[in-house]
């Protein structure tokens, strides 16, 4: 089981500053481990990225996207409290969804 | 105090309910993977798998990359269109072993803008690709790189 994404969605106007940080190993398949195995690739291919449930960016990656990926959107017309969704499928066909709400700037 | 830690726990349980499948799939209408341009080995490969072989030379695309990365496994690059009505934004590593880094298909209510952090093998000139309207423009901008990231 993979582990959550940490969403934060700051709102600053009525755009939303979205950022991501999701956890994965993002292998290139070119990479050798300590036995001097090639390490299969193994990476995050689709990412969506909906606002109350209508996508809004769809993002697809190859393995030149770094370990452990940040991606960052903004979002307009956005209000406190709607919701932010996150979805990544991966090469293995691995999916994990994390949502968020918008909170105001502090 | 309460309250917020009640919102919480709520929020992490329709999360949970939905990961378990009592929603309907959520990916159902993304876009496919680009397999042709992401397993494309020459630049010009992996351009023309995005139909921008004739992209125009544009300066009303900002890159922000460093001008030195120290690490090339983690190279931060946000890319922002000023051309309206701008659909998508790809994001290519000329000298990667596998050029296409990233394509993001953005939403009219989404600016025109995307932020990612990405392994550089050399230094290379990162270059961005927008389409709007159908036409495709492009801008680039150098990132030396110190230790290579594909390792």
């Amino acid at each position: 089981m993979s582990e959550p994404m940490r969403i934060r969605a700051t709102l600053q106007g009525d755009v939303a500053d979205v950022r991501i940080l999701m956890r994965h190993p993002m292998e290139t398949g070119l990479r050798k481990d300590a036995q001097g195995q090639i390490v299969p690739v193994h990476f995050i291919q689709n990412v969506t990225v909906a606002h109350n449930g209508k996508i809004v960016l769809d993002a697809q990656w190859s393995q030149a996207v770094s370990r452990d990926p940040f991606l960052g959107l903004r979002v307009k017309g956005a209000k406190v409290g709607d919701k932010i969704t996150v979805t990544w499928t991966d090469s293995k066909g691995d999916k994990r969804m994390d949502e968020a709400s918008v909170t105001g700037a502090s | 105090m309460h309250e917020q830690r009640r919102r919480f726990l709520l929020i992490t349980g329709a999360g949970a309910a939905a990961l378990s499948g009592l929603l309907p799939p959520f990916n159902a209408d993304a876009a496919t993977w680009n397999k042709a341009g992401f397993e494309s080995k020459a630049l010009n490969d992996a351009i023309k798998s995005l139909g921008a072989a004739n992209a125009t030379e544009t300066r009303d695309i900002s890159i922000t990359a460093p001008d030195i990365a120290e690490n090339g496994a983690v190279v931060p690059v946000a890319i922002l269109s000023k051309i309206p009505n701008t659909q998508s934004i790809s994001i290519l590593a000329e000298k990667n072993p596998f050029p296409l880094a990233a394509t993001f298909d953005i939403a009219d209510s989404a600016e025109p803008y995307a932020s990612v952090r990405l392994k550089l093998g050399e230094t290379t000139h990162v270059r961005a690709i927008v389409k709007a309207e159908g036409k495709f423009y492009t801008a680039s901008k150098e990132v030396k790189v110190t230790v290579g990231g594909c390792g």
